[in-house]
């Protein structure tokens, strides 16, 4: 690993040295990492020089864990312990999941999202996707040769909060540095406005294996303003191959099959599907454990018949982003196709009618999403220059708000707002001296809770007595920049404060996530100590680079005095770091963030003054002309 | 600048209700471009959580300032003059008679799958709150009168949720 690096104090430690960050399309199917290398965005290949990583995790007896094509390989064989589409489980309850009668996996109701049953123990969706992280982080410092500092990873625009908080813990799980959680369509959206300097409003429709999400983009002099975004976060090409399945299952009048019988049907659909792509018809045939044979022949007359209403409702998705966008399909001056399934021609014939135009497939739709991924990686690890950049304005998906009487919800954030975004809503108690009140935030359009997803359930106690009405409370939403909500409560008029934070109850705890940090390294016989010691020296550095940057930046906002403070701890966490007390380099880095917390703002301030004198104006259209040229 | 300044300072716009909507979208670039999250991803702690707070408070202002029912309750509230929409639903009765007509008018053209006159009913709409909200930009900018404006402020959320409902009408006709 890249040790700190000493710098003489008061110099930036070696401020034009390129940061490892990479960019991660963590697919339904399959999955890559991206990465700008000397100024071009290159897709890492595994050592047989294969791009794609096929998201499929096996665990065996022996706890040997494998990922990608060898799992995949095996997947009917041994169905039950080799996870596909892990992705469709992500922060989901079993309840949730289509179709769970054709998936061959022992599923275990856990609190929140499911578990599944392998004979390396129950597994949850989230270290199954940990593992294909690992596999691409792997792959990804082998390649580069050094430690990342961090990693773009990509989600479906549609995704909800327990999706992506599920998501990141993953990421957390495969020791990884989240720089930032980015909606797939917007990372395609980059990678196709960037090549091409596009300017005006595009539609980026995106159909991969599990998950469809159409976001509707302006894109203009280097800024992308995503104006609504929609979609269906449980369909996908998986759909279509179920569909075949079904067709196979009703023509060749099956019995109940095993769980490899039905992986194996479920692979012959897939593998039609494909062929269908470039022919006319498919034939399908398969020798079951029963003995029984199948074979068929599947005519793209019969699959665009049995797909139909499948494609339809992508449709009415774009319909409703559109009228989100307050736009019309004849406002649209591009459509841009991303996904393996939008190569069924059916897809791009259904496209290309609705928007009048032909849609644009120049850029390979396995890739676009990592690409995307990997430009903003290297943007937010800080190596491009001011005024070489573009910035993203992103939305949430779904709207979010609270329970009220009745079973009704009240709407805090709607869908579409743009993030970061916040919103304070205040609430009163109903009954005399009441003391506590239980706050319940959901996600969804609809207007009964039991139709929306329950994020969070929390009490807000200590509330002092008062008559009906009297108390205010203040509950307040947060959505950051990854798309993750937290919310907080506080009681108003008495000047007591009795507030919570909480994380989502779906969410793994920290704990849990700590403990599966401990399970896994316990496994991969490494040290959780050294581990955890080296996490924390990794972070002592990032934050001494920080503060150095901003310090060439911006020396001339402190005064002497404060300087020496800044670089005295800076000092301290610089020799802590060297040392193996984790708690003492914790308490450094606090140390050093206290002593900069003053800076910090009156860094912010000058921003913001600068915003003012118009000097970015003349970077934005500098950046715009860069990407034309 | 102070992080309690008000929307209009913090855009860098005159408190009225109409002004240059281009030097709104731009100011806002301008803003998000200096302090999004984004651009302190690889920031100290300290730094990250004002980004955040700041790049929703622009993100709030410029929704605010954006359209002109949240703009022109905004301005009322600066003045001093808050809605008070729950406790004051007292409308007059003709406006309330002619609410009516409205909404029996959309029930029946949804009820009968009247694509086409619902469409004919959005754009009247339109047309009504258009002239509407020229007489409140006179109500701020010309003759203020903040007890009149908020008057018709209270009008047009009736308008406006009346509009949300034709067009909810529209998208389940369409789909």
């Amino acid at each position: 690993m890249a040790l700190l690096q000493i710098a003489e104090p008061g110099q930036s430690a070696a401020p034009h040295e390129h940061k490892l960050a990479v960019g991660i399309d963590l697919g339904t199917t399959n999955s890559l990492v991206a990465t700008v290398r000397s100024g071009l965005t290159v897709v890492l290949n595994d050592a047989l020089g294969r791009p794609l990583l096929p998201s499929v995790v096996r665990y065996g007896k022996d706890g040997a864990v494998e990922v990608g094509y060898e799992a995949q390989r095996l997947q009917s064989q041994d169905a039950k312990n080799t996870i596909v589409s892990v992705k469709r489980f992500m922060g989901r309850g079993k309840a949730d999941i289509a179709n769970i009668e054709a998936i061959p996996y022992d599923f275990v109701e856990a609190p929140g999202m499911v578990r599944l049953r392998t004979v390396a123990g129950e597994k949850s969706p989230v270290e199954v996707s940990a593992e294909i992280l690992k596999t691409l982080r792997a792959r990804a410092e082998a390649s580069l040769g050094g430690d990342l500092i961090g990693a773009v990873i990509t989600v479906p625009a549609y995704f909800d909060d327990a999706q992506r908080q599920a998501t990141k813990d993953a990421a957390k799980l495969a020791g990884l540095n989240v720089l930032r959680l980015l909606n797939e369509p917007t990372a395609a959206a980059i990678a196709y406005g960037l090549d091409n300097g596009s300017e005006g409003v595009y539609a980026v429709y995106d159909l991969g294996g599990g998950t469809f999400d159409i976001s509707i983009l302006h894109l203009s002099k280097g800024i992308f303003e995503v104006l609504a975004t929609g979609g269906d976060s449980a369909l996908g090409g998986d759909d279509f191959d179920h569909r075949i399945y079904c067709w196979i299952l009703q023509e060749a009048k099956l019995a109940p099959l095993s769980s490899s019988d039905s992986r194996l049907l479920l692979t012959r659909a897939r593998e039609a599907k494909e062929y269908l792509t470039f022919h006319g018809e498919a034939p399908i045939s398969a020798r079951l454990s029963t003995g029984e044979m199948v074979d068929l022949m599947l005519t793209t007359q019969i699959f665009n018949d049995i797909t139909q209403t499948l494609t339809m409702k992508t449709l009415q998705a774009v319909k409703k982003a559109l009228r989100d966008a307050g736009m019309t399909a004849s406002d649209i001056k591009g459509v841009v196709m991303v996904g393996g399934a939008t190569r069924m021609p059916q897809i791009q014939r259904a496209v290309g009618e609705f928007f009048k135009r032909e849609p644009l497939t120049n850029l390979d739709p396995d890739k676009v999403v990592a690409i995307g991924a990997a430009m903003q990686a290297n943007l937010l690890a800080g190596n491009r220059a001011a005024g070489d950049d573009w910035l993203l304005l992103d939305v949430i998906p779904l709207s979010l708000g609270l329970e009220t009487m009745g079973g009704l919800v009240e709407k805090v954030i709607p869908r579409n707002s743009t993030i970061p975004a916040a919103r304070a809503q205040e609430f009163t108690t109903f009954k005399d001296g009441q003391t506590a009140m239980a706050v319940h935030v959901v996600q969804g359009e609809r207007e009964l809770v039991d139709d929306c997803r329950s994020l969070a359930r929390f009490e807000l106690r200590g509330i002092p007595p008062m008559v009906a009405g009297a108390a205010r409370i203040r509950v307040t939403f947060q959505v950051d920049a990854d798309g993750l909500l937290s919310v907080s409560a506080r009681e108003q008029t008495t000047g007591v404060e009795a507030s919570i934070v909480v994380k989502p109850s779906y969410g793994l705890s920290d704990d849990e996530v700590a403990n599966m940090l401990k399970d896994s390294m316990t496994h991969a016989k490494d040290d959780a100590f050294r581990r955890a010691l080296k996490e924390a020296q990794v972070e002592a550095e990032r934050l001494i680079e920080a503060v150095r940057a901003a310090i060439v930046a911006d020396g001339e906002l402190l005064s002497d005095d404060e300087r020496a403070r800044v670089e005295a701890a800076i000092t301290k966490l610089h020799t802590t770091a060297l040392g193996e007390n984790r708690r003492h380099i914790t308490l450094a880095m606090d140390d050093l963030e206290a002593e900069t917390k003053d800076f910090a703002a009156r860094r912010m301030d000058k921003s913001i003054r600068r915003a003012f004198a118009g000097k970015t104006v003349a970077e934005i259209e500098k950046t715009a002309k860069g990407n034309e040229a | 600048m102070d992080f309690n300044a008000d929307h209009f300072t913090l855009m860098g716009l005159p408190r009225a209700f109409r002004f240059d909507m281009a030097a709104l979208d731009r100011r806002y670039r301008e803003l998000q471009a200096e302090v999004h999250p984004d651009r302190f991803a690889h920031a100290g702690d300290a730094e990250k959580r004002l980004s955040l707070q700041w790049a929703t408070k622009v993100n709030e202002a410029y929704q605010t300032l954006k359209k002109p029912l949240p703009r022109a309750k905004y301005l009322l509230h600066l003045a001093g003059h808050d809605v008070g929409a729950e406790n004051n639903t007292a409308m007059p009765a003709d406006f309330l008679m002619e609410q009516m007509e409205w909404r029996e008018g959309v029930a029946e053209a949804r009820a009968a799958g009247n694509h086409h006159e619902l469409e004919h009913l959005h754009h009247r709409l339109g047309e009504q709150m258009r002239c509407a909200y020229d007489e409140l930009a006179d109500l701020f900018d010309n003759a203020p009168d903040h007890e009149t404006a908020a008057d018709r402020v209270r009008r047009l959320m009736f308008l406006e949720k009346l509009l949300h409902e034709i067009d909810d009408a529209i998208a389940a006709l369409e789909e």
